[in-house]
């Protein structure tokens, strides 16, 4: 069985210490990449099933007059997401939301500023935007627990569920909305999606720590920065998703 | 402790990147912005979902080709990141087609 006798030549297919380069990208960056290809494939399923579970039911007819909450059809999201802080009882469809879009968008804009200050090796500008970008974060997080809170407790004339009694706000298994799985899909995916925001404000912080204590100074590259960025440009990549199949669509 | 307070050399900004940075950032908002309109103006239908998914396969475009860098990376890279989204695409179709079939054998 001599030709199954494998060559290896010296530095050649070896990652690390080799100088061989898959996709001539880094091991950390490209172990990034796939987590982020499988964590796509999470989302995926959560807004498929969302399409699923729309399309099978019935939809707003417009024809019929002016929309009301009903469990007889789906919601339209318009209607559901008008609320905004300190604005009590008026009709302000998708402008919150709106908002929170623009904030994501600013804070993915602020992370590339940073990236791009860590190829230059200017640590006084990875440190300010990492920060802009974190205090970006929080905002948005800040933004969706006030939204989470006004689903929850609901309008002031409520809803009638499907035995006739007047409900107000939402839980998993009942809302005043429209059908149950509204609410449930609504907490998962915005929550699922929260959570991402959450782990990369937290993935920031450490290395935006790490950034002003010099450790990524003394490692001699700031590939962590771009690292990260990834992780926090995809969080954006997903709102421009969930934005579009959950309250535009 | 000598290397420890060693700064490595900061290279000046380059102002034709940071300015395509923003032009990015431009192009995102004006997106954002056309949905907005668009979600107000025109009426429900297959016609202004098609508008909203293509806008938001745009915006992805950009993001994930300019702010994640990807356009820029090798293509045996890209393609790997982008052929398995492909396939998602279709899984996207076929379970729309099916809540549609669904919707039906339930006779609502």
């Amino acid at each position: 069985m001599a030709s199954t006798a494998v060559v290896v030549e010296e530095n050649k297919n070896l990652w690390d210490g080799g100088g061989v380069e898959p996709f001539k990208a880094s091991y950390g960056k490209l172990m990034m990449w796939f987590f982020l290809l499988s964590d796509a494939f999470t989302f995926s399923a959560l807004l498929v099933s969302y399409g699923l579970i729309r399309y099978r039911h019935v939809a707003f007819d417009y024809s019929s007059g002016p929309f009301e909450f009903s469990q007889a059809y789906w919601p339209v999201p318009e209607y559901v997401f008008n609320g905004m802080p300190w604005l009590h009882g008026m009709h302000l469809p998708l402008v919150f939301v709106g908002i929170m879009t623009f904030i994501l968008i600013m804070s993915s804009v602020t992370m590339v500023l940073a990236v791009e200050a860590g190829h230059r090796n200017d640590r006084v500008a990875v440190e300010k935007w990492m920060l802009w970008t974190i205090l970006g974060g929080l905002t948005f997080l800040g933004c969706q627990a006030w939204e989470w809170t006004h689903f929850i407790v609901g309008t002031d004339d409520g809803g009638r569920l499907l035995d006739g009694s007047l409900f107000y706000g939402a839980n998993l298994s009942m809302n005043q909305y429209g059908p149950p799985n509204f609410a449930a899909l609504f907490f998962f995916i915005t929550g699922f999606h929260g959570f991402h925001v959450f782990s990369g404000v937290v993935i920031n912080f450490i290395i935006f720590y790490q950034a002003t204590t010099g450790v990524l100074a003394r490692r001699g590259t700031y590939e962590m920065v771009e690292k990260v960025g990834l992780y926090w440009h995809f969080v954006d990549l997903v709102w421009v998703f969930v934005f579009t199949f959950f309250y535009l669509v | 402790m000598e290397q420890e307070n060693k700064e490595m050399e900061v290279v000046p900004a380059d102002k034709a990147k940071i300015l395509k940075i923003w032009k990015v950032t431009g192009i995102l908002f004006l997106a954002t912005v056309i949905e907005f309109i668009i979600a107000f103006t025109v009426d429900a239908g297959a016609f202004k979902t098609s508008i909203f998914i293509i806008l938001t396969i745009f915006k992805a475009f950009y993001i994930v080709g300019e702010f994640m860098h990807l356009s820029h990376e090798t293509k045996s890279l890209i393609y790997t990141i982008m052929l398995p989204c492909v396939f998602v695409l279709w899984l996207i179709l076929a379970l729309l087609i099916q809540g549609a079939a669904i919707f039906e054998a339930l006779g609502l």
